[in-house]
C-alpha cells in the first residue's frame, strides 16, 4: 500500500512539474482521487475540484454518518487515496480508526477548519445512548462516539459552507499547483452561489414573524441554522433518533405545542420518525415534511445537492411556519 | 390533590402516556408467567439471544420490502423461531443442552445476518428502525401487543398442564404422553412471538427485562407455579406504572425506568421474600440444580 501511495504521490508531482511545465496537456486522464466521509462534503469537493477530482463517499446519500461501520473497501478506496476530506468537530467519531488500519498517510483536511464552532446545548449527548444500544443490539464493533463539546453540524449554515469550501480549494491547490486555479475560480463561483442562497434563506426566513419561528424537529442538527437564520429548533436530545426518550421530554414538547409555541413538526430523512408521528397525532399538529440535516438525497430526491437540501429545508420551514 | 397531579394527571394530560401504559401492561400481562416458565427451565438468557437471532429475518424482510415494518418484523419473527426449534430440536436429540444449542444458532443467525445487511451495501442501521420505544407506540403497535398478549394467555390457558408436567417431569409426561415436545415447540414460539413483538413495540430492553425480573422476583415470594405467575404479573404491572411516572417526574429514560423499578422489586424480593437472601440464605444449602 504505501510504496503504491508513494508512487502515486510521486507520479502526481512529476505529472504537475510537468504539467506547469507546459500547462494545458489533458488533465482529466489523471484526476486527484479524494475521499470524503460524507455526502454534503462530497457535493462540495466536486463543486470545487469540478473534473479534476474523482470523490468517494464513504457515507452515502441518506445515511447517518454519526453511527457506521466502515466496509474493507472503504479503506481499499482510503488507501489509494490523494486527499482525504472530513467534517472535523468530532462529528465522524469512527474515521480516526479507518485512516489509520488503512495505512493512509496523505494529507487529512478538517473542512470545518476557521469556524467558530457552536458550543452543545446544556446535556446534548446526540445519540450516544442510542448507539450504545446498537452495539449491544448488533453485537457488532461499531465505533462509540462523543460529539465533545462542539455541534459539528456546521454545515447547516451557508456562510459556513463557503469556509468549507475555502478549505477544500486550499488542500486541493497543495495537491496540484498547476490546476490551481481551476480550482479557486470553481470555488469562487460556487462560494457566489452560496452567498445568494444565504440571502435567500435569510429573507425567506426573515419574512416569517419572530413568535411563529420555533419548530420541533427529531435530532438536533440545525444548531447553526438557528443561529444564523433566526429559527428555534427544538429537539431534545434524548428524542432525537434515540431509542429510550424520556416521558418528560416528550411531554414538555406537547406542551410547547399546545401553547403554540412551536409552529410545526418535521421529521428528518436519517432518522425514525415514529416518536414525531405520534406527538404529532397526539397534538393533532401536521408533520411539514422530511428535512434533510445529515445527508443529502438521492439523486432523483429533493435534496441532492448542498445548495437544493437548503433550499428544501427552507421551503419547508418556512410553509409549515407561515400556515395555520 | 397533589397526590392526583403526581400519579394520575400524565396519563390523563396525555395521550402518549397512556398508550405507553396500555402498552406495557399488555406485554407485562403476557410476557411475566412465559418469564417464569423461562426461569424454571433454566432459559433465562433466551430473550438477550433471541435479540440477536432475530437479525437476519429482518434483513431478509429489508431487502426484499425496504424499510417497512411488517416485513422486517414478520422476518424476525420467522428467524427467531428457526433458531428457537432447531436449538430445541438439538437439545431433544443430542446430549446438547438448550442453552449451549441455542448460542450456537443466534451467532450463526447473527452472523448472517449482519452479512445480509453488508451485501446490501447500506448503512441504514435496521435494529434501529426494528427496535421502537414505548413512547411512540403507533395505534398498529398496540393492536400487535395486544394482540400478541391475548393470543399468549389463551394458548398458556390451552396447554397449562402439559407445559408445567413438561417444565417439572419431563420424564414422567414422555412416559405418559407424546404430547411433550409439541407443548415445548408451541411454548417456544410464544417466547419468540412475545419478544420479537416486544421489540418492535417497546425497545429490546424493556421486552426481555418485563418477561424476565418479575418472574425472578415472584420465585422468591412464591413456592406454587400459579401464584408465582400471578405475582410475576403484578410486578410487572406495577413496575410499568411506577417506570412510567418516574419517566414522567423525573426526565429519565422510560424502558430503563421501568426496568429499573422491576429491578427494584427484585431487590426488594432478594432482602425480605421467604427465600430471598437474607431469610434463607445464611443457612448454607447445597447447591440448587433447579
Amino acid at each position: 500500500m504505501n510504496s503504491k501511495l508513494k508512487s502515486a504521490i510521486l507520479t502526481t508531482f512529476l505529472v504537475s512539474a510537468a504539467l506547469s511545465a507546459s500547462s494545458e496537456i489533458a488533465s482529466a486522464r489523471d484526476r486527484i482521487k479524494v475521499v470524503s466521509s460524507f455526502s454534503i462534503l462530497s457535493d462540495f469537493v466536486q463543486r470545487v475540484g469540478g473534473d479534476h477530482v474523482d470523490v468517494v463517499t464513504i457515507v452515502g446519500v441518506d445515511g447517518d454518518a454519526h453511527v457506521y461501520e466502515p466496509k474493507p473497501e472503504d479503506a481499499k478506496s482510503m488507501a489509494a487515496a490523494q486527499l482525504v476530506v472530513v467534517n472535523g468537530l468530532a462529528f465522524e467519531g469512527w474515521l480516526d480508526r479507518l485512516v489509520e488500519s488503512s495505512g493512509y498517510k496523505g494529507p487529512l483536511v478538517k473542512a470545518s477548519a476557521g469556524i467558530k464552532p457552536n458550543k452543545i446545548n446544556n446535556g446534548h449527548d446526540h445519540d450516544n445512548d442510542d448507539e450504545k444500544h446498537n452495539n449491544q443490539a448488533e453485537g457488532a464493533t461499531k465505533a462509540v462516539h462523543d460529539h465533545g463539546e462542539f455541534d459539528p453540524h456546521a454545515w447547516q449554515s451557508a456562510p459556513n459552507a463557503q469556509v468549507y469550501v475555502k478549505n477544500i480549494a486550499n488542500a486541493l491547490c497543495e495537491i496540484d499547483k498547476s490546476r490551481c486555479p481551476d480550482f479557486r475560480a470553481n470555488a469562487e463561483g460556487y462560494s457566489k452561489d452560496l452567498a445568494s442562497l444565504h440571502d435567500t434563506i435569510k429573507t425567506t426566513i426573515g419574512s416569517i414573524p419572530k413568535n411563529r419561528r420555533t419548530v420541533i424537529t427529531s435530532h438536533d442538527a440545525f444548531g447553526y441554522f438557528s443561529s444564523t437564520y433566526g429559527v428555534k429548533f427544538l429537539a431534545p436530545e434524548s428524542v432525537s433518533t434515540a431509542s429510550e426518550a424520556s416521558a418528560k421530554d416528550v411531554a414538555r414538547l406537547i406542551k410547547q405545542i399546545r401553547k403554540r409555541k412551536a409552529t410545526a413538526l418535521f421529521v428528518e430523512n436519517i432518522s425514525d420518525p415514529r416518536l414525531i408521528e405520534q406527538i404529532s397525532k397526539e397534538t393533532g399538529l401536521k408533520i411539514g415534511g422530511a428535512l434533510y440535516s445529515d445527508a443529502l438525497s438521492a439523486k432523483n430526491g429533493p435534496a441532492s445537492t448542498y445548495i437544493d437540501m437548503m433550499q428544501h429545508n427552507t421551503s419547508l420551514l418556512s410553509k409549515a411556519m407561515v400556515e395555520q | 390533590m397533589i397526590l392526583y397531579e403526581i400519579l394520575f394527571s400524565p396519563f390523563i394530560d396525555f395521550t402518549f402516556m397512556r398508550r405507553a401504559l396500555v402498552g406495557a401492561m399488555a406485554l407485562s400481562l403476557s410476557a411475566c408467567p412465559i418469564g417464569v416458565f423461562l426461569m424454571l427451565r433454566r432459559m433465562s438468557l433466551t430473550g438477550d439471544a433471541m435479540a440477536h437471532a432475530i437479525l437476519p429475518g429482518a434483513a431478509i424482510g429489508f431487502l426484499v420490502s425496504g424499510l417497512s415494518l411488517l416485513p422486517m418484523t414478520a422476518g424476525g419473527v420467522i428467524a427467531g423461531l428457526c433458531v428457537a426449534l432447531l436449538s430445541g430440536t438439538v437439545s431433544r436429540l443430542t446430549i446438547q443442552r438448550e442453552d449451549a444449542s441455542l448460542a450456537g444458532f443466534y451467532l450463526v443467525s447473527l452472523a448472517l445476518g449482519v452479512l445480509l445487511i453488508s451485501l446490501k451495501g447500506t448503512n441504514i442501521d435496521l435494529m434501529h428502525i426494528l427496535f421502537g420505544t414505548v413512547l411512540a407506540l403507533n395505534d398498529n403497535a398496540l393492536k400487535m401487543i395486544t394482540s400478541i398478549s391475548t393470543i399468549t394467555i389463551l394458548t398458556l390457558a390451552v396447554i397449562w398442564r402439559p407445559l408445567v408436567a413438561e417444565c417439572l417431569d419431563p420424564v414422567f409426561l414422555g412416559s405418559i404422553s407424546r404430547i411433550g415436545s409439541t407443548v415445548h415447540f408451541l411454548f417456544l414460539t410464544l417466547v419468540v412471538v412475545n419478544l420479537v413483538g416486544g421489540f418492535q413495540a417497546l425497545g429490546t430492553l424493556l421486552a426481555v427485562g418485563l418477561m424476565m425480573l418479575p418472574a425472578l422476583s415472584a420465585r422468591l415470594w412464591c413456592v406454587k407455579l400459579e401464584s408465582m405467575c400471578i405475582l410475576a404479573v403484578v410486578i410487572g404491572l406495577i413496575s410499568s406504572y411506577i417506570g412510567l411516572l418516574v419517566s414522567y417526574h423525573i426526565g429519565v429514560a422510560s424502558g430503563p425506568a421501568i426496568i429499573l423499578t422491576a429491578g427494584a422489586a427484585y431487590t426488594v424480593a432478594l432482602v425480605t421474600a421467604p427465600q430471598g437472601v437474607v431469610r434463607s440464605g445464611f443457612t448454607p444449602k447445597r447447591h440448587r440444580i433447579a
